[in-house]
């Protein structure tokens, strides 16, 4: 009996995880299964509050407000996918090196990482995407290039710790090589590490593209993200229209949410010590 | 075949000398005793002898020549925390084969039960990961074996009875073993020969 429940437990979180993710699988590809016409122009339903046939409301030019928000958010994702993906390449890569290539390498990297760590994230980000030219590519490779150094950090710790183990000097003893030993020792340990912080980077990145973008230095005005509509429902939140800012803030928030929540059930899921939960 | 260690020094760092020109040798088949008061530097001596660390002066032979760094050491060395030994993200069964071959008859003269092999490490009480740490030395067909403290922490059946697999093998296969312990009696039973480092 105790067992069962115990059982149930990590159903539950695996479940959890597998619902997250046919929600954001649904965001990403919202093109498929939205009527993308609602996005036009329409003059004759502007203003129009939370109905039925518009769940979000229509702006000020009659656009469906829910449409808008599925295609901003789809674009979200896919910048903080992008981005995620490319700071923890980074993050791995360095992180390793640093802690395998000697005393020089590991403190010209542990500065770089500093110096990173240093500087406010948004605002390098407003930089380096500023000086690449802005727009989609500024923010992808701003992106990339600000948000590796707590997780290379890690890694780096990681490999260090698990390099000096006794099991892995006891593994050179009975003849396995280098090689044998980082893909069988030492990168079991990092995969958690990684997942889990590419899982805590996503929700980091879309909110500093969201960020970045209301401020207006991020994606170019005509793509329809997050940030962009925010940032124009500002001026109109004045004049009643409430719904133009809430539920695209509320679903950015939910989206961010259920990352994170996805991350931390990876977590659960892998750690072997918590594998009788 | 004939484990030497000729004039070993050893000291950490800047400190001072651990110790110098210590001599010690074991024959196959032959069990010797290393005792000593703590931190005398006996657990240094046997990852010298392991290849764990590299002595600072003098040298390990065996039958007269010098121990290859790469592939498989000819001298194993069984930790006094099994704990630590195990990799923790690996289940039991790919331990046992790290050594190269899955021993079905050590395992069974250690007592390690089938269904541990499927275990993850943080599984088993440390009596029961000695036993796998045991038997992934003795597996891997050493020369010699060394025991620093390798059943100080369990109880005396539990060390009775990985023991008595431990010289069974030994017997069978000519293999020395080194056995650094605290316990003067458990010493004496083993032994053939006791030093004092």
């Amino acid at each position: 009996m105790k067992m069962n429940l115990l059982s149930n437990r990590r159903q539950k979180t695996l479940w959890m995880m597998v619902i997250g993710t046919i929600v954001l699988l649904a965001i990403i590809f919202s093109k498929v299964w939205v009527d993308t016409d609602k996005i036009l122009t329409n003059l004759n339903t502007r203003n129009v509050a939370p109905t039925w046939d518009y769940l979000f409301g229509t702006d000020w030019l009659g656009r469906d407000m829910f449409t808008r928000t599925m295609m901003g958010l789809s674009l979200s994702i896919r910048v903080g996918l992008i981005g995620a993906i490319g700071s923890t390449v980074i993050a791995l890569t360095l992180g390793m090196v640093a802690a395998t290539m000697g005393k020089t390498v590991d403190r010209v990297i542990s500065w770089l990482i500093d110096l990173f760590l240093s500087v406010p994230h948004l605002v390098a980000l407003i930089l380096i995407s500023f000086t690449v030219g802005g727009g989609f590519k500024g923010v992808v490779i701003g992106l990339i290039a600000t948000h590796w150094p707590s997780l290379a950090r890690v890694i780096r710790a990681e490999v260090m710790q698990v390099r000096s183990a006794e099991y892995v000097q006891m593994s050179r003893r009975l003849g396995k090589s280098n090689g044998w030993i980082a893909v069988h020792h030492i990168f079991p340990h990092l995969v958690p590490q990684v997942i889990i912080g590419f899982m805590l980077l996503f929700p980091h990145a879309i909110l500093h593209e969201a960020a970045i973008t209301f401020l207006g230095l991020g994606l170019s005005p005509h793509e329809p993200a997050i940030g962009i509509i925010l940032s124009e429902s500002m001026k109109y939140l004045s004049s009643g229209l409430w719904w133009l800012a809430f539920f695209p803030g509320l679903a950015l928030l939910i989206v961010v949410r259920l990352f994170d929540k996805i991350g931390e059930s990876l977590k659960v899921l892998i750690d072997p010590t918590k594998a009788h939960l | 075949m004939r484990l030497e260690a000729k004039g070993i020094g050893f000291k950490y760092e800047k400190g001072p000398w651990l110790f110098r020109d210590v001599n010690f040798h074991v024959e196959a088949g032959e069990v010797v005793g290393i005792t000593g008061a703590s931190g005398r530097g006996k657990t240094t001596f046997c990852r010298i002898l392991a290849g764990f660390e590299r002595a600072l002066e003098g040298e390990i032979l065996l039958d007269g020549q010098k121990i290859l760094p790469k592939g498989m050491h000819p001298v194993q060395l069984v930790l006094q925390h099994p704990e630590q030994a195990v990799n923790p993200r690996w289940k039991m069964r790919k331990v046992l084969e790290e050594s190269g071959t899955f021993d079905e008859n050590i395992q069974r003269l250690l007592g390690i039960e089938k269904e541990w092999l499927s275990r993850w490490p943080g599984e088993l009480s440390g009596g029961e990961l000695q036993r796998f740490c045991v038997a992934r030395a003795i597996s891997a067909s050493p020369k010699f074996l060394i025991a620093d403290e390798m059943t100080t922490m369990l109880d005396a059946i539990t060390q009775a009875q990985i023991w008595q697999a431990v010289l069974e093998t030994a017997k069978e296969r000519n293999m020395g073993i080194i056995v650094v312990s605290h316990e003067r009696k458990l010493m004496e039973r083993l032994c053939d020969r006791i030093v004092e480092l």
